[in-house]
């Protein structure tokens, strides 16, 4: 009788229902840490999501896949239960529960937040990319892109034809702003005052990362997580809309 | 029955994600244009609607609340598929771009917030 090999054929066969026990395991643990070793200073969800980004370096590095633990045929139910459906279902059942009103008021500021949070990340994108060395338009807007989001970099790469090295850094730096609004949420929120429904919305408009700010906020005031997903919904679609149209002729205005 | 606060939750996801595909063909860009946040509209506006009928029952709204309970698990599976090697190879560039972009646009959410007037009064009296 091969146990192991029977336990591995029930963790591949049966991969949802086995990610909701490993997941459940390391809330348990997480939660643990937190309440006995940083007297629940550091929140149980922040230490779950820091240990779900370790899992998924060493997934990545141990497998040469690209999606993490779950590149790994015995985690693919991590994929399945993190993977966009249930994420984006999810983010949708948060809403039960959230007040129009308060969405309402913040509707100016939240519309606002997102132009100039696609507008920001994109300027700075674009002045690093030419600060490195990339001079020409189509990659600095491509790597700028990238800034927004790591969809709206290859979205915008394809409509310009960028080399396929550019729009593999502007993945990356899009990757980087995700996973860095998931760990610094819980430290800049409280700097910056991170309290209402209405700088949630603002939040999530400017950072625009939905797995970033869907992370970052639970993390931090999981109370605010509809609001903060409510903005940074639109925020890709309109970085796809904005970059390799209005942006890209700015850009090419301005660098010649 | 906890099915019918299913349905409507998933009724809610599938006409945002469908006005998010339209709006994304219509502007002509590849990509879903707010879908998860015009359901989210959706279903406040239905809960409501069904809340103020003394309609949803107790059940029902289980069924809503078990999937935003699951809530924090799902983002810790989503957190562990990302491809964190791809950040942590790409580069002091990518690495650059993508930390400087965070960092600005975090201290833009005090600014922006002022917006339409500060409706957390308390909060204004604290400072």
């Amino acid at each position: 009788m091969d146990i192991i090999k029977m336990v591995t054929n029930i963790l591949t066969k049966y991969n949802l229902t086995m990610a909701f026990m490993m997941v459940g395991i390391v809330m348990y643990f997480s939660y643990f840490i937190s309440k006995n070793f940083t007297k629940n200073r550091i929140h149980g969800s922040a230490i779950a999501i820091i240990i779900g980004l370790i899992l998924a370096y060493i997934g990545g590095i141990s497998s040469g896949g690209s999606k993490g633990l779950a590149s790994i045929g015995l985690f693919s139910g991590i994929g399945l239960m993190g993977g966009g459906m249930l994420r984006d279902y999810a983010i949708v059942s948060t809403a039960f529960g959230a007040r129009l009103e308060e969405m309402k008021k913040a509707g100016l500021a939240g519309t606002v937040s997102l132009f100039v949070g696609v507008l920001l990340s994109f300027v700075i994108g674009v002045i690093i990319a030419l600060m490195f060395g990339y001079t020409s338009t189509v990659d600095a807007v491509t790597i700028g892109a990238g800034a927004v989001t790591f969809i709206v970099g290859p979205v915008t790469g394809a409509a310009l034809g960028a080399s396929s090295e550019v729009v593999a850094l502007s993945i990356a730096a899009g990757v980087v702003k995700s996973i860095l609004v998931m760990i610094l949420t819980p430290v800049i929120g409280p700097i910056i005052g991170l309290d209402t429904p209405k700088e949630a919305m603002v939040y999530g408009g400017l950072m625009g990362t939905t797995s970033g700010t869907a992370a970052g906020l639970a993390a931090y005031k999981p109370e605010l997580v509809p609001y903060g997903a409510l903005t940074a919904t639109f925020y890709t679609g309109l970085g796809c809309l904005l970059c390799p149209s209005i942006l890209f002729l700015i850009t090419k205005a301005i660098l010649g | 029955m906890v099915i019918y606060g299913v349905t409507i939750l998933s009724f809610c996801f599938f006409v945002g994600t469908l006005i998010g595909d339209i709006l994304g063909k219509v502007l002509g860009v590849n990509s879903n244009v707010g879908g998860v946040g015009l359901a989210m509209l959706f279903l406040v506006l239905i809960v409501e609607h069904f809340m103020k009928q003394d309609k949803f029952s107790k059940l029902a709204q289980d069924g809503i609340k078990f999937w935003s309970g699951m809530y924090i698990p799902i983002v810790v599976a989503m957190a562990a598929q990302q491809n964190v090697v791809a950040a942590v190879t790409g580069g002091p560039m990518a690495i650059l771009a993508g930390t400087v972009a965070v960092v600005a646009s975090f201290f833009a959410v005090p600014l922006i917030s002022k917006i339409g007037g500060n409706p957390d009064t308390n909060k204004a009296q604290k400072l």
